[in-house]
């Protein structure tokens, strides 16, 4: 992957693949500290514990179309490539929450991306599901709840053009106000 | 922190429901996007991106854009699929935006397969 942006993409998916309704990305970039938090957490159908025992090996997966699982293990070595670290909490029938930290300022992490990106492909690609986007930045924070957008929007799908472009406009705007 | 304007989405919901009732709440055509990680590392969300971007210019409404998990056939990622109403399923590989612009002008707008950048018409074989 080039950047964590499409990590958190792919992460994110495997969710939505487990059945989420809701899924739930926190970044936070504490500069003071030198540390990058980012949170990937679903309320899909979750891991047995021996599953998760061998979630990280490169040779297991749930799809039945490759037997390569490659997605979280190469966010993990993403993340320890800057001095950081994957952990995976999981409970059958109640959800998956990734951590993964780093340090910020470290050489060889990897750039951010286009986090606004990754988010519309989400809502439009899947627009059964809620996310609520919580970038923080050091004191400043945007969030972004597709819960309240839909609940105004009624019969009207997320995924309809000129909801997607609205959504759109709203990330540009959030993402740019704290940076 | 700036809010979406509840106004807006309350004129979108207004003007769409109309519309909704005419078509039906049925699309032309849909697109779907491969975003499993071997998708995702060849490129599928910038794909996803120009899909969304020639949809908005050309203001389609009947069009959906979608994605789906790994099909497989990882070496030809990106790729994608194209769903005309009453026509077969097409599965376009190794896509890129040069292709994603034809495949849309000339598949999702025009109703024509793009033969050239097909990986098979007519089945659903998973010969590569």
């Amino acid at each position: 992957m080039e950047d964590l942006s499409l990590h958190v993409l792919d992460v994110a998916e495997n969710g939505i693949s487990a059945g989420a309704s809701v899924i739930r990305i926190s970044i936070e970039e504490n500069l003071e500290a030198d540390l990058l938090t980012i949170v990937i957490e679903d309320n899909g159908k979750g891991m047995s514990p021996e599953f998760l025992d061998k979630v990280l090996d490169p040779f297991v997966t749930t799809r039945s179309t490759r037997r390569v699982g490659l997605g979280l293990s190469l966010f993990e070595q993403s993340a320890m490539e800057a001095d950081g670290a994957l952990n995976i909490e999981s409970t059958i029938g109640i959800g998956t929450k990734i951590v993964v930290t780093m340090r910020h300022g470290h050489i060889d992490r990897k750039p951010m991306g286009d986090m606004a990106s990754t988010i519309l492909t989400l809502i439009e690609g899947n627009p059964s599901v809620d996310f609520v986007y919580n970038h923080k930045k050091d004191a400043k924070a945007y969030v972004l709840d597709t819960r309240e957008i839909r609940s105004e929007l009624g019969a009207v799908p997320l995924n309809h053009p000129q909801v997607v472009s609205l959504i759109k406009e709203n990330l540009a705007e959030g993402l740019g106000q704290i940076q | 922190m700036p809010k979406i304007s509840i106004e807006d989405l309350k004129r979108i919901k207004e003007e769409q429901i109309g519309k909704m009732v005419l078509r039906g709440g049925r699309y032309r055509a849909k697109v779907t996007v491969h975003m499993g990680t071997c998708g995702i590392a060849a490129g599928a969300r910038d794909v996803m991106t120009l899909f969304r971007e020639l949809i908005a210019e050309k203001e389609m409404q009947d069009v959906i854009l979608t994605n789906s998990g790994c099909a497989g056939l990882c070496a030809k990622e990106p790729m994608i699929t194209v769903e005309v109403i009453d026509s077969a399923p097409v599965k376009y590989v190794l896509v890129d935006r040069e292709k994603a612009k034809k495949i849309f002008e000339e598949h999702v707008i025009g109703g024509h397969v793009v033969e050239d950048y097909a990986l098979a018409i007519g089945s659903e074989t998973m010969a590569v």
